[in-house]
């Protein structure tokens, strides 16, 4: 079908009432527990007024990223760097920035929504994903727990499979 | 975007509420390759800060439940969202979503092998 202005517009449309509707049909599942079992209830919302507050500030930074993407990332630039052609270069940008990101999954999502409609490739965004799992600051945990060898093969393999699903991906897309 | 991600923090609090950190203790079966897929798909399931799947972890480890599943159960959480699986298929397509943690879910059990593998191996 043509992508028109007034297509993508109707498409726009469409995933807003998506999200809104996933939304309504979550605060009604909120509120059937809340009739059955207050206790759930309440310790949920407790929980999510918590994670909220303590991701909030990363969301704003993520919109403020996808603000500075739209007005200086031009798809030229996208492409040229984590497009089908970027190489090996490509891969150690989404190595290094998935290690370091920072907060939930989720708020990334949008960003690389729009990073992949500029022209980034799909193996790039399953590899950047993958290595957020590699978290810096959390490491010393690990090592308590698991101690520093295993710490740092699994570290060293999540990064070496993270490129191998990144090849992966880009072959299947 | 924020009505994704609202219903998305509400239903990852409603998930941690209702399942205890007691539950990822009581199934699994202590044979190594069978706690390795068990491992997998527990921490596919669940969700949360990182740490607390290092936590839950060592506690498996200490309970005797092999190395295998611990570092399948490890990775697959950080690496697999069946939780934010409906806002990843929002926001970056269904078959991308799909393909990923499917991905993901297999190089989670290879990775365990592989780990302790090398682990024997030093």
């Amino acid at each position: 079908m043509k992508q028109t202005a007034e297509n993508v517009g109707v498409y726009g449309k469409k995933r807003k009432c998506a999200g809104l509707i996933f939304l309504l049909i979550t605060l009604l599942l909120y509120f059937i527990i809340f009739l059955f079992n207050a206790d759930v209830f309440f310790l949920s919302l407790r929980y999510f007024v918590r994670i909220f507050s303590k991701i909030f500030y990363i969301v704003i930074i993520v919109f403020v990223f996808i603000f500075l993407t739209n007005l200086f990332l031009k798809p030229k630039f996208i492409v040229r760097h984590l497009g089908k052609e970027s190489g090996t270069k490509g891969w150690i940008i989404v190595i290094v920035s998935g290690i370091i990101s920072m907060g939930s999954i989720y708020i990334w999502y949008p960003l690389l929504k729009e990073l992949k409609e500029k022209g980034m490739k799909k193996g790039l965004i399953a590899t950047f994903l993958y290595n957020r799992a590699v978290k810096i600051p959390i490491l010393p945990l690990m090592v308590y727990y698991f101690g520093w060898l295993l710490t740092l093969l699994l570290a060293l393999y999540m990064v070496i499979f993270s490129v191998f699903l990144g090849i992966i991906m880009d072959r299947i897309s | 975007m924020l009505p994704i991600l609202l219903a998305i923090l509400l239903l990852i609090s409603l998930y941690v509420t209702i399942i205890p950190k007691s539950f990822y203790a009581k199934v699994f079966t202590k044979n190594p390759i069978i706690d390795s897929i068990i491992g997998a798909v527990l921490g596919s399931i669940s969700t949360g800060n990182p740490a607390t799947s290092y936590i839950i972890g060592g506690e498996l480890l200490n309970a005797g439940i092999a190395l295998f599943a611990v570092v399948a159960f490890v990775t697959s959480w950080v690496t697999v969202g069946i939780i934010q699986l409906p806002a990843e298929c929002y926001f970056l397509g269904k078959r991308f979503a799909v393909a990923r943690n499917i991905l993901s879910f297999l190089f989670a059990i290879v990775i365990s092998i592989l780990v302790v593998l090398t682990l024997k191996i030093l």
